[in-house]
């Protein structure tokens, strides 16, 4: 560091550029530096992913089949629409162990509320439940910054309370049904195949223009953009990776239509995290709270915020979950629900010690922990036991790469 | 120099329950003039700006500014008038870049609420260039891979990037060495050289001489003198920190 600030010093008197337009060799180079101190962004996922689902392989023959792939994505919907309202907690450096029970009161409320006595129409009860667990969200964030209290203490107890107001909605029933099939198809629609093409060529049509446009706009506002050719060249990767995920589930059911929720809801929230005020703020609030404060942000608002779009993720989340049983049952949030979730976050990226974090870690990790469940589930004579000591393993050791990573950057820092 | 004081206060006096923090100190800086603000550990320097910058109401005594009379309620109110205050703990977010920080809580925005960075970028380079803070690879980088005069100039130059007139600054040198602590006080010449009202605090008289203008000195809450750093040796101000006269124990009236 002390040869760096030498280095740097030696520069004095040349004025700082805002454009740095590199070339493709130079970006090719600052890419391969990068990865090579360890800065690896999603590589090291994506290639445990690759490991775990060839150890399946050799286990299961039937793990690596469109069938059962496209089975692992509505497996999955869930926990991750859960786990990207997690990163946003994660992001403030604050927990919410809450958000299973919270999902599970949003399945139940659009269960019971398209019953009889109510027969609320799913239209009305779907956006209610999703309220309703937005105002939960809003209770815990009022009680915890109004009282100072930690966050973890305040959602331990949601997590009883909301179990136990579960269990009493549901009552002497045992289990809600779920008959309304516009809420059971968001799980069962699987798209034809057309349609599945129709989807994937939208999807890289409008990735390509949003990446050429924003590289367009950072050139003329004079900043470092990416060089052409390498802008092309992710333009090309993301088309084979959507068409190859095309072919792969059309040559089983077709594409699940939560695939298409699930990259919404991640383009929705990574734009909210990245590009807009709020997203800022609760990086800022994370990584120096009193900084934040002090910048005149309205750190305890931005907190209770938060834990509101936790509260809604988990609504969208429970609803999906309800959907795919086509019922909700007394245990539901409960089980590995609340860990999956956190688990799912944490090991895609995101860092529980605060400020570091993208949303896309929610569905990167959702991917690796269902992928295990999934798998396990389909190797004969393995109990739910074996199941949650993988998945903790796991989480280990994504806790303790993000504990390195962090030390790291504390080394290479200041 | 304009020999008009901006920033002004007349008697102001400070208590916490029994401790007397400060007793009707009279405080002034100018224009163009680098004040430094010295004094023994309690000698009250800390409270005095924070009066000033609003994170408390003085109890008794007047603050000026521009000859107006002001009421300072809020931080946000002290940044109003363009005072801005660079604590010791330097109030940076590590994880976010440097532009990031310069705009915190004063961010632009387009159009679908989304962050201009291409605006908030160019600004943030001019006033760093401005300033001649040149030793940054890039303002894309998180302000934990600084040094840590690269974080104390970020922090100075976020203070005077909003039209402020008056910049006060809590121990800047303090955790740096010698390479660094020279940037910092280089950067401080400057604001002064661009005609803002510079108040800084610091335990070192060496870096105090180097760039000062007049050194005020707090001794046990009250101001015991103000030296032009021309006419004085750093053995007169170290005697007025230590010994300098006070007013007094009330009701002897001295001086
Ligand atoms: N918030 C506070 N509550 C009670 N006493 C305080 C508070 N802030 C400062 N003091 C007291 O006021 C006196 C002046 O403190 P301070 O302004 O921090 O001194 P300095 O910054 O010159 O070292 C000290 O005796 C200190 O203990
Ligand atoms: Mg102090």
């Amino acid at each position: 560091m002390a040869t760096q600030t030498n280095n740097d010093n030696s520069s004095t008197s040349a004025l700082l550029a805002s454009q740095r337009q590199t070339t493709t060799g130079e970006y090719l180079q600052n890419l391969f530096k990068q990865l090579r101190t360890g800065n690896l962004g999603v590589i090291p996922i994506l290639f445990g992913w690759v490991i775990i689902a060839l150890i399946f392989q050799t286990q299961a023959p039937a793990f690596l089949t469109a069938f059962n792939l496209t089975n692992l994505i509505v497996q999955m919907a869930g926990v991750a629409m859960i786990a990207y309202g997690i990163v946003f907690i994660l992001l403030l450096g604050e927990i919410d162990l809450s958000v299973s029970y919270v999902s599970a009161v949003a399945g139940v409320l659009l269960a019971m509320g398209m019953l009889p006595p109510f027969n609320v129409p799913w239209f009305i009860m779907l956006p209610l439940a999703l309220v309703a667990s937005t105002l939960i969200g809003l209770l815990h964030g009022v009680i915890i910054t109004t009282f100072q209290l930690p966050s973890f203490v305040v959602t331990l107890a949601g997590f009883l309370a909301w179990s136990g107001v579960v269990l009493i909605l549901i009552g002497g029933a045992g289990t809600v049904v779920i008959q309304e099939s516009a809420i059971t198809s968001i799980t069962r629609t699987f798209l034809s195949d057309e349609v599945g093409w129709v989807v994937g060529i939208i999807a890289i049509v409008l990735y390509a223009i949003t990446s050429i446009l924003s590289n367009r706009r950072r050139q003329q506002g004079g900043l470092a953009s990416k060089p052409m050719p390498i802008i092309w060249g992710e333009i090309v990767l993301v088309a084979l990776a959507t068409i190859g995920f095309v072919i792969f589930c059309n040559s089983g059911r077709g594409m699940p239509l939560v695939t298409v929720y699930l990259i919404v809801f991640l383009i929705g929230l990574t734009y909210v995290a990245q590009n807009t005020k709020f997203g800022r703020y609760v990086y800022a609030v994370g990584g120096n709270k009193e900084a934040a404060r002090r910048a005149g942000i309205r750190v305890e608002r931005i907190r209770v915020y938060v834990f509101m779009l936790a509260g809604f993720m988990a609504g969208v989340g429970g609803v999906i979950l309800a959907a795919r049983l086509g019922s909700v049952a007394t245990n539901a949030g409960g089980g590995d629900l609340l860990l999956n979730a956190i688990a799912a976050a944490v090991i895609g990226g995101t860092s529980l010690f605060g400020g570091r974090g993208k949303v896309y870690s929610a569905l990167l990790g959702a991917l690796i922990v269902m992928t295990i469940d999934n798998g396990l589930g389909l190797i004969p004579n393995v109990s739910a036991g074996a199941r949650s000591i993988v998945t903790g393993l796991v989480l280990l050791a994504a806790v303790i790469i993000d504990a390195i990573s962090r030390r790291q950057q504390q080394r290479t820092g200041r | 120099m304009s020999t008009q004081p901006i920033l002004k206060t007349v008697g102001v006096t400070k208590r916490f329950g029994a401790i007397q923090a400060l007793t009707e100190v009279n405080f002034e800086v100018c224009e163009g003039e680098i004040m430094a603000l010295v004094g023994d550990n309690g000698a009250g320097k800390s409270t005095l700006i924070k009066g000033i910058a609003g994170i408390y109401a003085f109890d008794e005594g007047d603050v000026f500014f521009q000859d107006r009379k002001v009421t300072i309620n809020s931080p946000r109110d002290a940044s109003q008038l363009g005072i801005e205050v660079v604590y010791q703990d330097l109030a940076l977010a590590d994880n976010l870049d440097v532009v990031a920080n310069m705009f915190l809580g004063r961010e632009r925005t387009g159009p679908f609420a989304r962050l201009d960075e291409a605006s908030m970028e160019k600004s943030c380079v001019d006033t760093l260039n401005s300033l001649a803070v040149t030793t940054l690879r890039s303002v894309r980088l998180p302000v934990a891979s600084l040094s840590g005069g690269q974080r104390q100039s970020i922090a100075v130059a976020k203070a005077v990037m909003w039209n402020s007139k008056v910049v006060i600054l809590d121990e800047p040198t303090a955790a740096l060495g010698v390479a660094q602590t020279r940037q910092v006080l280089d950067l401080v010449q400057r604001l002064s050289e661009k005609g803002l009202a510079v108040v800084m605090i610091s335990h070192n008289l060496h870096d105090i001489f180097e760039v000062a203008d007049r050194i005020a000195v707090l001794r046990l809450g009250q101001m015991v003198n103000v030296f032009e750093r021309k006419n004085s040796s750093q053995q007169d101000i170290v005697h007025a920190m230590t010994a300098g006269r006070l007013k007094s124990v009330p009701g002897m009236a001295v001086e």
